[in-house]
């Protein structure tokens, strides 16, 4: 069972509004949220190369983090270094703090197979297995941790594409290849198989960036049904989608040595009307990237 | 030089029509070759049918030979001798294979990769004599001799590195992404490997295997240093065995009429099936789309 399950969405699937506002509305904080996650002066490398430099950053429980900033800025070294998946690279290395719930994921201790049941990740090009069915693609997770009880399996299927909002679109058809659907469809079905495990933070990696407007907006329905349940961290070069979807911007830019830095990290409202640092503006205005 | 003018451009029509000439002939030439090349197969195979077709019967399948010089007999010892050493050369020299080309993938770093890898190229290089002779000295010479288990070592050993190349190359064919989309779920490496990467790759790598089967289903060379040959019934094997390519061997060289249609029979026996097996590769693979 899922001791940390939490109520769904329910099977009502998003609505897709036509018009988005730029800015959503906020909540006025009624209490300084939990921090949920601490990067503290995180570098990476890939081999002799330098990609990301120093990055400091909080992350509050319950909350939406985009991360924008021009390409081959280090953004998704960071967030791949949130999972250890940045290690999978050959050559590649990291150093700094990043601690969730209390841990530093990097200490010697921490068995990166286990966190990253912990810390899900969806990537920018859906990547169903092609071997399997939509169920068996949602349960892969589970099955391949050694999870065989068949009620299990079938329930926490169901859940997390209720919750991945593609339930009511394959529920007469989990038993057929997961790779026949279409990209959009795909994606959501990535994004339930990752959820599947039943993770505390989600990584989205440009998670819309292959798809069309409609299925984009259908993503960023989701990302905002699921903020009440999960920390998720979305890679996004796409201004107005992290405008939409998020509560926290963070801006990274690379230097003269293509080094990225973190340049500012603050409320979305904030870094979309009232930016701190000049580059942050002249990024957010268009004037480069 | 000067412009083109309508003249100059005439006078280069008529040496293009040389080159017309030249192309027509060359393509005449590349042509005959083709059909060189298809002609000596479709000979071979034809003078195969047309001697080996007419001998091959289930009487020819079923019996055992007869004693040297008395008509009839069958060749049913040496198609059970084939398909034990083959069914063990394979049950080992695969699975190997098959590991070997997973490590080269999945594991291997660039200089152990590199070296395994021209290793297994050379493997599959060596004249099939010399593997026999080598299966001789590590395993007859030493043991208790000529036997059947010898055979299928030397024919495991020439699957080896035809089945490690092939995984190789269809497993890393399989998109990063798959990988990653595993790895990311919190499954471990090896589980990965298994679960994900393998099944992607499998029509490939299943490909591969059929085809090396095929391939040492008519080997003879490796067998004449281990299996020798047996004139007799045998599924021991410890004992020396026969198999369909030896038996073509020893019968093509008695002098004896019915010998040689036998043995011609077996050759044909022999193409049939590797052409079967590898057609029905082809389709299998087309159908399912290999990636």
């Amino acid at each position: 069972m899922h001791p940390g399950a939490r109520s769904t969405s329910e099977s009502t699937p998003p609505v897709i509004r036509t018009e988005a506002p730029m800015i959503r509305p906020q909540n006025p904080p009624v209490e300084a949220p939990a921090i949920g996650m601490r990067v503290a002066r995180l570098s990476a490398w890939y081999g002799k190369h330098q990609a990301i430099r120093d990055v400091t950053l909080d992350i509050p429980e319950r909350n939406v983090t985009a991360i924008i900033g021009p390409s081959g800025c280090g953004k998704s070294t960071l967030v791949r270094c949130l999972n250890r998946m940045h290690e999978v690279v050959r050559g590649a290395r990291a150093e700094g703090e990043v601690i969730i719930g209390g841990l530093n994921i990097y200490d010697p201790a921490v068995d990166p197979v286990a966190l990253r049941r912990e810390v899900g990740m969806v990537f920018q090009r859906a990547n169903p297995f092609p071997t399997m069915t939509i169920f068996e693609n949602v349960v892969a997770g589970l099955r391949l941790t050694g999870r065989h009880n068949g009620r299990e399996l079938r329930e926490v299927a169901e859940r997390s594409l209720q919750r991945a909002a593609l339930w009511e679109e394959v529920k007469d058809k989990l038993n057929t290849p997961g790779t026949d659907l279409s990209g959009g469809q795909q994606q959501r079905l990535c994004i339930a198989r990752a959820l599947a495990v039943n993770p505390n933070v989600l990584l989205m990696d440009e998670p819309a960036s292959a798809l069309d407007p409609v299925a984009t907006l259908r993503i960023e329905e989701l990302i905002r049904a699921l903020r009440d349940e999960i920390m998720i961290v979305i890679v996004t070069h796409n201004m107005q989608q992290a405008a939409r979807v998020s509560d926290q911007t963070a801006f990274m830019l690379a230097g003269e040595e293509r080094v990225g830095e973190l340049i500012e990290v603050g409320p979305t409202t904030q870094i979309f009307t009232n930016p701190r640092d000049k580059r942050t503006e002249d990024y957010i205005t268009g004037r480069f990237g | 030089m000067s412009a083109p003018t309508v003249t100059g451009s005439m006078s280069s029509l008529t040496l293009g029509r040389r080159r017309h000439l030249t192309d027509l002939v060359m393509r005449g030439l590349c042509g005959v070759a083709a059909l060189g090349a298809a002609a000596v197969l479709l000979l071979l195979l034809g003078h195969v049918v047309i001697q080996g077709a007419p001998a091959l019967s289930l009487q020819l399948l079923t019996s055992l030979p007869t004693p040297l010089g008395v008509e009839g007999g069958g060749i049913a010892h040496a198609v059970v001798g084939s398909a034990i050493m083959v069914g063990l050369g394979c049950l080992w020299g695969i699975p190997l294979g098959i590991a070997a080309g997973m490590f080269l993938s999945e594991y291997a770093g660039a200089r152990t990769g590199s070296f395994v890898r021209f290793t297994a190229d050379v493997l599959s290089g060596v004249p099939s004599i010399v593997i026999g002779i080598f299966a001789y000295t590590i395993v007859v010479a030493p043991l208790s001799g000529f036997s059947g288990l010898a055979g299928a070592f030397a024919l495991g050993l020439i699957t080896l590195p035809i089945v490690a190349r092939t995984t190789e190359e269809v497993m890393r064919l399989v998109p990063p992404e798959l990988r990653e989309a595993s790895l990311a779920l919190g499954v471990p490496r090896w589980r990965t490997i298994l679960a994900v990467v393998l099944p992607t790759a499998s029509t490939g790598v299943l490909t591969g295997a059929i085809l090396a089967l095929a391939r040492v289903a008519g080997e003879t060379a490796p067998l004449i240093f281990t299996a020798l040959g047996n004139n007799f019934f045998s599924l021991d094997p410890n004992r020396p065995m026969a198999s369909i390519t030896l038996t073509i061997f020893q019968y093509a060289i008695w002098p004896y009429e019915y010998l040689h249609r036998q043995a011609w029979a077996a050759s044909f026996l022999l193409v049939l099936f590797i052409l079967i097996v590898n057609v029905s590769v082809r389709l299998a693979a087309r159908n399912s789309g290999v990636r």
